[in-house]
């Protein structure tokens, strides 16, 4: 792609217009079975395994609402401070499109059942306020595959192949508010909100919340104005911005393209963008002049949705602490500083940290794992610390190892990568691979005396008062145990014997 | 065997019952009926021999193990082709459902089979139960046996005439606006539209999901009872299913008495528009009910008058919507457009739709599209359910007032094939006393009242009632059943001409 559009620099964007944002996020909920069948919802699945009458839109099927999926919508707009709707209906959104089996999408449309909400956010340390408009739920859409074609789009494709089995899984879909009065913190603003609902859905339990597969998903409007009094600009909607840094690199593109179209007395066009993670571009999708008219109405084939005042106080009363709350109390309780907590934060290690700490680590052991040797072997492999074969009470136990003085570090690291490697639990690694430190006196007082023997000028050295020269003994004896000796206990050992 | 297929289907259960007959037999002589008139009468889309015999020898074997499943085990019965059945095509009357077959059987059809009654087939329908006249099928119009150069009704004129002409003891129909009881009217035999939500519609292919309703067709109000209580009840795959038992029907048949009841006679059903004969044998039927004990008042519903334009714009935009899937990606009729080489979905889309779907269809889908329409939403649509919420609450007033209500259930008699297919709204009027009770969700029977003396040809009484109060069409129809039959010495259906030479 040949970058034609005109840019303006960020910070002159920014010295000469305001920007508006707006974000919309459409989660999917990791529910067991479907938004209207009992289809599963598990990714990856052999395509159009995981259909039926219902999602496939089979003639004279009917939709019945998950209620696991509406519990986890209420849940949501209660985290996000939303009043939740006394009654509310689904409504059918109407566009032909080859992934929607029944050619309506069954949605919400004026009815949402979580609306009027505010969430506070951390940008750079300091808390921002984003108004929601409304949290709504509605169903996925199945999955084209353009085939041919240079784009991966269906523009030029020879042939597209369907699979439905995401048609149907449950999504919410979450709209801010226009955010006004971030000024040039916009795409910091818009990367800590998505990061925030992030880990505010997965202190929630309702959704994986795995943007590169997909399960959150996001599109940023913006628009730029000259001033903050004045109104708003129009807007371009950027969909399917799906990380983190997108969504930061794509507000910053749209400020310096707006603006330099604003900038040379150009109106910016109201349409929807394509977003290319490869350039970090924008590119035109359709304008909203040939928008289609959804002519939504309500959904005949379902009943209103009613929660009962009850249930919504008992969901509220069950909500866990928000993250911002959680983490500052696990900030003080763990007696760590802004920087490493960040740093834990920033590496999606909190629950596991926080986990491997319950399970009974000291904290700074339990940060040190997930945040080195962990951190690397994920690295390795390619995968989030998460997906990692290994769990936080196992880190806790490896942790416990080296406490114990059954392990040292270096010793802990092998149990660890026999832990990954599917040998087993860490107990099970160390006897397998014979790794517990020898703190026997008999086996060490042989190699201690030998050691001695062996480097007669070292032991002259300690004898004369040189307690510091010990370390090269404790070298020789470390290397014939071949690491697997208790330094202190050798120490101790040398000592003894040259005083 | 003749006489077989002249039994009501409560007879041949009992016959089969005390062993005086099979239902490998009885099933037979239906398919034997079905193969000497149906050529003529055209009431079936597919006829399935193998299916309803293998059927009918299973509930043979019940039936001599002392196991019958149900009231009905082993009496045969017909299918309106809009009910999904596993294994039988279901075209739903249209091209662009030619050859489907349907992984899944409707609720209703699951239930027959549970019950043990052989399915003989899939019965015709004007295409996706748009019209009152069995002509909109794609496959051909059904002929009402009273007079073959007549419809039989619609939509379900296959299934009403399959009754009246013995090819079926009992049929399933579904009503929208009027399709189980009209042609129930102007065949001389009993249908029901059950209140909203009383039949399961998974599986029925949805016209106008917030109308559609399954029900019997039957010759006898007491077979209507009893296929009711078979295909009735709670279904948690229908989230409009009403989680609540079905009020007990064959026994307000058994009980039935008109002392004391309550009948209005709705003043806006019935005059001008309404043939003189089918208004004669209504006046008629209303004395009788008097003269049995009941207590007859006039009931005014004066919101009734708007309730066909507000039909014709919730149906039609419903079914705008429920006839998008109808797209050539999945299932049914594929048409390539002719001049492009390598056409997109779209184009498949267009060209598909526009071979499959009939004129009729299209008329509705682009009527509903508009009505739906940005700008157009809240005058049309919008104003419609006003309506609707206008014609529930005349309801609501008028059964503070009287249990039942009565009209004629069409204004007309039979008309000619052809006579109305090019003036849809003369066929849309056709509709005018039975839409009400859609809109509104309540329940109505359809039972004939008698001959018009202008042509000879069968009308029909609508009885209708509160929402789920079922029984009170049986304990009605049946009085009125009786007291009617008592005076014509027999069943109405016994004036028919015969076909296809002897019965």
């Amino acid at each position: 792609m040949t970058l034609t559009t005109e840019l303006m620099p960020f910070e002159e964007a920014m010295a000469r217009f305001d920007p508006v944002l707006g974000l919309e996020v459409h989660v999917e909920l990791n529910t067991a079975s479907k938004m209207f069948c009992g289809c599963p919802t598990a990714f990856g699945a052999e395509p159009n395994t995981q259909v039926c009458p219902v999602c496939l839109g089979l003639p004279g099927a009917l939709p019945v609402v998950n209620g696991a999926a509406v519990e986890a919508a209420v849940r949501i707009g209660l985290a996000l401070n939303c009043q939740i709707a006394p009654w509310c209906r689904f409504a059918r959104k109407n566009y032909f499109y080859p992934d929607m089996p029944k050619n309506f999408q069954t949605s919400q449309y004026d009815e949402p059942i979580a609306f009027d909400g505010w969430t506070e956010v951390d940008v750079d340390g300091e808390p921002f306020r984003v108004e929601i408009e409304r949290a709504h739920m509605e169903e996925d859409t199945g999955k084209s595959l353009h085939v041919g074609g240079s784009t991966g789009r269906i523009h030029g494709a020879d042939y597209s192949l369907l699979d439905y089995n995401r048609a149907g899984v449950p999504l919410i879909e979450i709209v801010t508010k226009p955010i006004e009065g971030t000024g040039a913190r916009a795409p910091q603003v818009a990367r800590a909100y998505v990061a925030h609902l992030r880990e505010l859905l997965l202190s929630l339990g309702v959704s994986d919340v795995r943007m590169e597969q997909g399960s959150l998903r996001c599109d940023v409007n913006l628009s730029l104005r000259p001033d903050p009094g004045a109104p708003f600009g129009t807007r371009s909607e950027t969909k399917n911005v799906n990380s983190l840094r997108s969504v930061e690199r794509a507000v910053r593109f749209e400020v310096s393209r707006q603006a330099a179209v604003l900038a040379a007395d150009g109106h910016v066009v109201q349409e929807t963008r394509h977003w290319h993670e490869d350039t970090g571009e924008t590119t035109p999708g359709r304008s909203k002049e040939q928008a289609e008219d959804y002519r939504y109405f309500p959904e005949p084939d379902l009943v209103p949705i009613a929660p009962p005042r009850e249930w919504v106080e008992e969901l509220r009363a069950g909500l866990p602490e928000p993250p911002r709350e959680h983490r500052a109390r696990l900030q003080a309780q763990w007696g760590l500083s802004d920087l490493d907590m960040r740093d834990v934060v920033g590496a999606g290690a909190l629950p596991l940290v926080e986990q491997t700490v319950d399970a009974g680590a000291p904290p700074q052991a339990a940060k040190k794992w997930w945040l080195s040797e962990l951190a690397r072997r994920a690295n390795e492999r390619g995968v989030e610390l998460t997906e990692l074969p290994i769990t936080p009470a196992q880190v806790a136990e490896v942790q416990a190892l080296v406490d114990a003085g059954r392990v040292n570090d270096k010793l802990a690291r092998q149990v660890i990568e026999g832990v990954l490697a599917g040998e087993g639990t860490p107990e099970e690694v160390v006897s397998a691979r014979g790794l517990e430190v020898v703190s026997d006196d008999s086996a060490l007082g042989a190699a201690v005396d030998r050691a001695i023997e062996a480097n007669p000028d070292v032991a002259q050295k300690i004898r004369d008062g040189k307690v510091a020269a010990a370390g090269a003994l404790i070298g020789a004896v470390m290397k014939e145990m071949r690491g697997q000796a208790d330094a202190a206990r050798v120490r101790e050992l040398i000592i003894d014997r040259l005083s | 065997m003749a006489e077989l297929i002249q039994r009501s289907a409560l007879e041949l259960a009992d016959a089969i019952a005390r062993g005086e007959t099979t239902s490998v037999e009885v099933t037979q002589a239906h398919l034997d009926r079905i193969a000497a008139v149906d050529e003529a009468v055209h009431a079936f889309l597919h006829v399935d021999a193998d299916g309803a015999l293998r059927a009918a020898r299973e509930a043979d074997e019940r039936r001599s193990a002392g196991q019958p499943a149900s009231a009905l085990d082993g009496v045969p019965v017909a299918v309106k082709d809009v009910l999904a059945t596993k294994g039988m095509p279901t075209t739903c009357g249209s091209r662009i459902l030619q050859g489907w077959m349907p992984p899944y059987d409707a609720t209703v059809v699951a239930r027959l089979r549970a019950a043990g009654l052989p399915i003989l087939g899939k019965t015709n329908m004007d295409e996706f139960a748009m019209g009152s006249s069995t002509e909109h099928s794609a496959y051909g119009p059904t002929h009402n046996p009273w007079d073959l150069e007549r419809i039989p009704g619609g939509s379900g004129g296959g299934s009403s005439a399959a009754v009246a002409a013995y090819e079926a003891p009992l049929a399933i129909g579904t009503d929208t606006g009027g399709s189980i009881r009209q042609p129930a009217a102007v065949t001389g035999t009993i249908g029901v539209k059950p209140t909203y939500g009383g039949v399961s519609r998974y599986g029925l292919v949805a016209l106008a999901s917030s109308l559609d309703q399954a029900g019997p067709c039957t010759r006898t109000v007491a077979d209507a009872a009893a296929l009711h209580e078979i295909i009735g009840g709670h279904d948690p795959r229908d989230s409009t299913s009403i989680d609540r038992p079905l009020p007990a029907l064959r026994e307000a048949v058994a009980n039935a008495d008109l002392s004391g009841v309550r009948v209005g006679v709705v003043k806006e059903l019935g005059g001008e528009g309404y043939q003189t004969g089918v208004r004669a044998r209504f006046d008629e039927a209303v004395k009788l009910v008097t003269d049995a004990g009941a207590e007859v008042v006039e009931v005014s519903c004066p919101h009734f008058e708007y309730g066909l334009g507000a039909y014709y714009l919730i149906l039609p935009s419903e079914a705008s919507s429920n006839l998008a899937k109808f797209d050539a990606m999945r299932y049914g009729l594929r048409v390539l457009p002719d001049d492009v080489d390598s056409p997109s979905a779209e184009q498949v889309m267009t060209a598909t739709r526009e071979a499959g779907f009939g004129d009729e269809v299209k008329r509705r889908i682009i009527l509903g599209t508009y009505a739906l329409s940005s700008g157009y939403y809240d005058a049309y649509y919008g104003q419609a359910q006003k309506v609707r919420t206008l014609i529930s609450r005349d309801f609501e007033t008028a059964f503070a007032q009287v249990d039942v209500l009565v009209s004629p259930t069409a204004p007309t008699t039979a008309f000619r094939i052809g006579e109305k297919l090019d003036d849809p709204l003369a066929m849309y009027l056709n509709d005018i006393a039975t839409i009400p009770a859609n809109l509104a969700g309540v329940p109505g029977i359809s039972v004939p009242s008698g001959l018009a003396d202008e042509d000879g040809l069968p009308a029909g009484l609508q009885v209708l009632a509160p929402a789920t109060a079922d029984d009170r069409l049986y304990r009605v129809g049946a009085v009125v059943e009786s007291l009617l039959e008592a005076q014509w010495g027999g069943p109405l259906l016994a004036q028919a001409p015969e076909l296809g030479g002897r019965r």
